[in-house]
């Protein structure tokens, strides 16, 4: 199981925003996607997440084995936290619920409604989805966002031992995250050469 | 899929889901047309079956864009759109969701509400079938249009000038299964035509559906 990305390119709306990216992850590998707010880390990994084209370049992965995690915890309100779990569980056809309650630290607010948790613990479930899924390969798009010391910690921990575990790791972050194994790739800001690539009717449509 | 359209059922019937939303305001559409039109029995019996078509019609289009919108709104499509479950899959247990939800008590509704309006009781059974036969149809069209507006702000307009006009040949049939059972006449035939739009609508609509949901989620 691998990614290979071979000059990648994409675009965000009608611009483009990064220009010949490439790397290469194996088992066991975790890599981090920094660089300054919008360089283009979230399209990056909306890309390896499938959910939309390369511009140009080739990229090697089988969207079969991914679990995504967005800036958004795609955690239902008016579902338990539980209740959203299961739910979970139920599409990626794997049963290991209460395993993942108990890891996330989730047990205390198993029965509330998830309209009624912090920003930290919503994260933490929406999180907690990455472990359900059993998927090889986990994307995150900031995962540490309004998380506390003590979970950012625990976040690091679940990684270093998914990949561990033979799984691998794509994420974007600002903190430093204490994954000993972990690969830096610093995006660079996409300059255009030349002037006017897009039509004037295009530009800002999105 | 199983887990989805289990979990859309739920969050229909949860506060702020719209389980009442469609059920009510074809009561209040239905209910208003004897104070509007007046008193005459005979008037009422004839323009009944259209009045609860058109209802129902109305009253499912009220809830169509809940269908993505809210799981556009908070990842959760995205999420799902990288999940073991193909989009068409999605599509359709979010299709059958809706119906269960809104055609399913539309249709029971409609049998008092066709009693308020002097519906001749030869047509009640025929308007049970035609609206238990028609508005699956309703639901997965309206999915159809809902997939092609998600992820456009308030697109409710977009929405209903999209799905009306593909409603128009269920409206037909369904009403005229009624008209004809009211008159004494065969319904069978256009409510065979009905059965077929419905066939085809949840054939290809879910394929229409994800389509136009992977064209979306590009953005």
């Amino acid at each position: 199981m691998t990614i290979i990305a071979t000059n990648i390119c994409c675009t965000r709306g009608a611009r483009q925003v990064l220009q010949d990216v490439s790397f290469s992850l194996s088992a066991k590998e975790c890599l981090i996607l920094r660089g300054p707010n919008g360089v283009g880390k979230s399209t990056l990994l909306r890309v390896l997440a499938g959910l939309s084209k390369p511009a140009s370049g080739a990229l090697e992965l089988d969207h079969d084995d991914v679990a995504y995690s967005g800036h958004l915890d795609a955690v239902k309100f008016q579902l338990t936290v539980a209740e959203n779990l299961s739910f979970w569980a139920g599409v990626y056809g794997t049963d290991t619920v209460a395993a993942v309650i108990d890891r996330f630290g989730l047990g205390q607010i198993v029965d509330r409604h998830a309209a009624n948790l912090s920003a930290g613990q919503k994260r933490r479930l929406g999180l907690a989805r990455l472990t359900l899924s059993n998927r090889k390969i986990w994307l995150m798009d900031e995962p540490t966002t309004s998380l506390d010391a003590e979970h950012t910690q625990l976040i690091a921990k679940s990684i270093s031992e998914h990949c561990g575990q033979g799984g691998i790791a794509v994420l974007s972050s600002h903190l430093d995250l204490d994954i000993p194994t972990a690969k830096t790739l610093d995006l660079v800001r996409f300059v255009p050469t030349k002037q006017n690539d897009t039509s004037m009717f295009l530009e800002g449509s999105y | 899929m199983l887990a989805l359209f289990v979990r859309d059922l739920k969050l229909a019937f949860r506060s702020g889901g719209g389980f009442g939303l469609a059920l009510a305001f074809f009561l209040i559409v239905v209910m208003f047309v004897p104070f509007g039109v007046g008193s005459d029995l005979a008037l009422l019996a004839r323009i009944a079956p259209g009045i609860l078509w058109i209802g129902a019609l109305l009253a499912c289009l009220l809830s169509l864009d809940r269908i993505f919108q809210l799981d556009f709104e908070d990842g959760t499509l995205d999420v799902l759109a990288t999940s073991p479950l193909p989009l068409s899959g999605i599509t359709a247990a979010k299709a059958a969701a809706h119906w269960i939800t809104t055609g399913l008590p539309l249709t029971i509704a409609a049998v008092p509400l066709g009693y308020l309006l002097n519906l001749s009781e030869l047509a009640y059974p025929w308007l049970i079938a035609s609206l238990a036969i028609g508005t699956p149809a309703l639901s997965f069209i309206g999915a159809f249009g809902a997939a092609v507006t998600v992820g456009v702000k308030r697109g409710g307009l977009l929405l209903s000038l999209l799905v009306l006009p593909l409603y128009i040949p269920t409206l037909i049939f369904g009403a005229v299964t009624v008209t004809k059972s009211a008159d004494g006449l065969n319904p069978l035939p256009s409510l065979i035509l009905l059965a077929g739009l419905t066939m085809f609508s949840v054939a290809i609509m879910p394929l229409a559906s994800a389509l136009a949901l992977k064209a979306n989620l590009k953005g």
